[in-house]
């Protein structure tokens, strides 16, 4: 059974504004049966303050679903339009003292439904619907061609850069291997692409150095055909360790441009601005060293352990990178080493 | 209030008999069943006796052919990869879609890898096997047919006997997971066409983490875990010698208490099962009323969503389930459901009660008192329901 927060409790077993409002004048519904979770919110907006004065609901859903209907109802009554339509997931999340990650969607879906509500109101449609099996993580509503674009957009090699560009994974994690299969499927078309624009090139290049008439060539340079290839995907270990991010990755020489005092420098500021954001999220870094291109940090608190670690990682060396203008690798070591 | 635990079909109580007969095993009888001296040989020889009572609950006619195992996932995996193994030449499987996810998963992955071909048969609204699909998927391909004695969800029975002469007729390994039968219904595999069987410990009042494959005499068999000499080669590891004390003493009990489970257990299933329908409209019943384990009803609601259901049931004291205990943690529709094509008001509205023979006659009584209102209360907070043609149930069959 689900771990419901006190005030989750509350709301589902004594929902406020359950049932139907004669005077509304904006009403939302989104969900289905087949779905499991439906929401029908009901508002009633004065026209010419824009205040809305009253609103109920109507849900078929789970604890979550129910108690989220209700947060909603008690977070708009008395809100302007404006007011109300700023209401984003998180804060009927909080408004609950928070959902399991699993259940997030429920406080999507009141999301969802108060902007359909809203959007009736000004007599626009807002339609919010995946096409049917595409929803691959149902934690945070993100469906396959957004994972894909995100892949082939930003060269994504790893699971946990899917999570960090879409969220998807960052919940229940049931649809970690759906993730990890669309990662290989589109890694495996692009390498397609990328080899087959690589033949054709070659083939172009060699053509026009055909030899002159006349010319004998015992060992004539001609393009090679082009390779059947195996139809099956290279495995996800494959496709990471081609990531210019893994550590197998042979990296340039660092720039000569740049004393060593400057970089160490340019680091730990970096780094010092970097750490803000960890220690929000409960975790910290710390510089150890640095050993050429090598930056060796420790990792602290939340950070260790978290299943968000790879991502801490990879962050602090995007950045690292952006800034120096130089190939870096972050390594964690220490006590907390992560990977090591 | 005391609870009231309707969810055995998740897991049970250990027998307090079970668990004083483990303890002696985790002190002074500490020795490795696999030693020579004397302090192994009497764990050998209780090891021995446990394997003797799993061998009177299935009525199997050796006590070797029954393998230790650490539990039911574990015993329908050997079974197969040991099939796919033994059966080089063949590399088919069927089996059903309302298979327990310890078979689901394993074929699926099978079936993605690329290391077998799997027929997924389909079952009818009752949960019965689609039996010509069955028959057109036999062919000398097959290594092994895997399908389950109950179901787990709405305890629907298959005909297990039939269903393994059918595939012998073809060549093919027959093996079926009876975790949830096993104890609850008879089983002779003596002179059967069933090669192979798994059960699980914590099903049947015994520990969790232990379980059992019967492999039946002349059987090829290739293990899953390799290691050492034990189990007859058949299952590497160090015996859990105190939880197999505990499953043996759980099936010797299991077979003493079944005619209990078959008599005053269905009586309350069925007591409960007659007064929801009565009290509650738009509700049906989801398995074979007539060829379904004694112990479980599995309930849908139209119109309301099973979890609420749940949590209100909780706060009055009473666990039941929204279906497999292993997959309520997701949210998709049961699987079993779907294949069954349960109507969509009622996909999401099914609560599976599963009764034992630790409970009484006032918990039917609590159930009746608290579900109704529980069901109503939902039902008027449902956005469907005002719309929803009210019909009233169909004449239940034990009316
Ligand atoms: S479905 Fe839960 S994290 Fe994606």
């Amino acid at each position: 059974m689900w771990d419901y927060s006190e005030k989750v409790k509350e709301h589902f077993f004594n929902p406020k504004n359950a049932g139907v409002l004669s005077t509304a004048n904006a009403v939302g519904e989104v969900g289905a049966l087949a779905c499991g979770d439906a929401l029908k919110l009901m508002l009633h907006i004065d026209p010419v303050t824009e205040i809305i004065l009253d609103a109920r609901f109507q849900a078929y859903g789970c604890g979550s679903a129910i108690a989220s209907s209700s947060a909603v109802t008690e977070l708009v009554i008395g809100k302007t339009l404006a007011q109300a339509s700023a209401i984003g997931s998180r804060d009927i999340a909080n408004h609950l003292g928070g959902l399991p990650v699993e259940k997030m969607h429920c406080a999507v879906m009141g999301y969802e439904a108060l902007q359909s509500a809203l959007a009736a109101f000004r007599g626009e449609a807002r339609r919010f619907e995946h096409e049917e099996g595409a929803l691959v993580c149902r934690c945070h509503g993100v469906d396959e061609r957004v994972i894909e674009g995100a892949i082939r957009e930003h060269q994504l090699t790893s699971v946990e850069q899917v999570t960090a560009r879409t969220m998807a994974g960052s919940g229940c994690t049931t649809c970690y291997e759906r993730i990890e299969d669309i990662l290989v499927r589109v890694t495996a078309e692009a390498l397609r692409i990328q080899e087959a624009a690589q033949i054709a090139a070659e083939a172009a290049a060699a053509q026009a150095k055909e030899p002159a008439p006349g010319t004998v060539t015992l060992l004539a340079a001609r393009p090679r055909p082009a390779q059947p290839r195996a139809e099956t995907p290279r495995p996800a270990s494959a496709v990471a360790a081609s990531s210019p991010l893994t550590p197998s990755s042979p990296l340039p020489p660092p720039s000569a441009g740049m004393t060593n005092l400057k970089k160490i420098r340019l680091i730990e500021e970096t780094i010092e601005d970097l750490r803000v954001y960890l220690r929000k999220d409960g975790g910290d870094c710390e510089l150890i060293d640095v050993d050429g291109s090598n930056v060796l940090v420790s990792l602290t608190g939340a950070c260790v352990g978290c299943q968000m670690a790879s991502v801490t990682v990879s962050g602090i060396q995007e950045r690292l990178i952006a800034k120096l203008g130089i190939p870096m690798r972050v390594i964690p070591v220490g006590r907390n080493a992560h990977g090591l | 209030m005391t609870a009231i635990y309707l969810d055995n079909n998740a897991t049970t109580r250990t027998d307090p008999s079970v668990v004083e007969a483990m303890l002696p095993y985790f002190s002074e009888s500490f020795g490795n069943a696999s030693s020579a001296h004397s302090f192994g040989a009497s764990v050998g020889e209780a090891v021995k006796a446990a394997r003797q009572q799993l061998q009177a609950l299935l009525g199997a006619a050796h006590d070797h052919e029954i393998i230790y195992t650490s539990g039911g996932t574990e015993s329908d995996n050997a079974a197969i990869l040991s099939a796919l193994e033994a059966m080089p030449d063949r590399n088919e499987i069927v089996t059903s879609k309302v298979e327990h996810p310890a078979i689901l998963s394993l074929c699926e992955h099978l079936e993605k890898t690329g290391r077998a071909k799997v027929h997924f048969i389909g079952v009818d609204k009752l949960g019965q096997l689609d039996i010509e699909a069955y028959r057109a998927a036999l062919s000398d391909k097959v290594a092994i047919v895997s399908l389950m004695w109950a179901n787990n969800e709405t305890g629907t029975i298959f005909p297990i006997e039939g269903l393994a002469e059918l595939a012998k007729q073809h060549g093919a390994l027959f093996h079926t997971d009876a975790v949830q039968a096993a104890g609850k219904t008879s089983i002779v595999l003596k002179d059967s066409a069933i090669d192979m069987l798994s059960l699980s410990g914590h099903k049947l009042h015994g520990p969790k983490g232990i379980g059992a494959l019967y492999v039946k005499k002349g059987v090829r068999f290739k293990p899953l875990i390799r290691g050492g000499h034990q189990e007859r080669a058949r299952r590497g590891g160090t015996e859990n010698v105190p939880a197999i004390i505990g499953l043996g003493k759980a099936a010797e009990l299991a077979l003493a208490h079944m005619a209990e489970e078959q008599g005053r257990v269905k009586e309350m299933r069925d007591r409960l099962e007659k007064a929801v329908l009565q009290r509650v409209p738009n509700c049906l019943v989801n398995g074979d009323r007539n060829d379904r384990l004694p112990n479980t009803l599995n309930l849908a609601f139209e119109y309301v969503e099973s979890e609420a259901i749940l949590l209100h049931l909780n706060r009055a004291g009473v666990a039941a389930s929204s279906g497999s205990a292993c997959t309520s943690g997701s949210m998709e529709p049961s699987h079993v459901l779907k294949a069954m094509e349960v109507p969509e008001a009622a996909l999401h509205g099914a609560v599976r009660f599963s009764f034992s023979r630790d409970n009484q006659a006032s918990d039917v009584d609590r159930v009746i008192e608290t579900l109704p209102p529980i069901v109503e209360k939902l039902r008027e907070m449902s956005p469907f329901w005002a719309d929803a043609e009210k019909k009233t149930n169909d004449k239940p069959v034990f009316a």
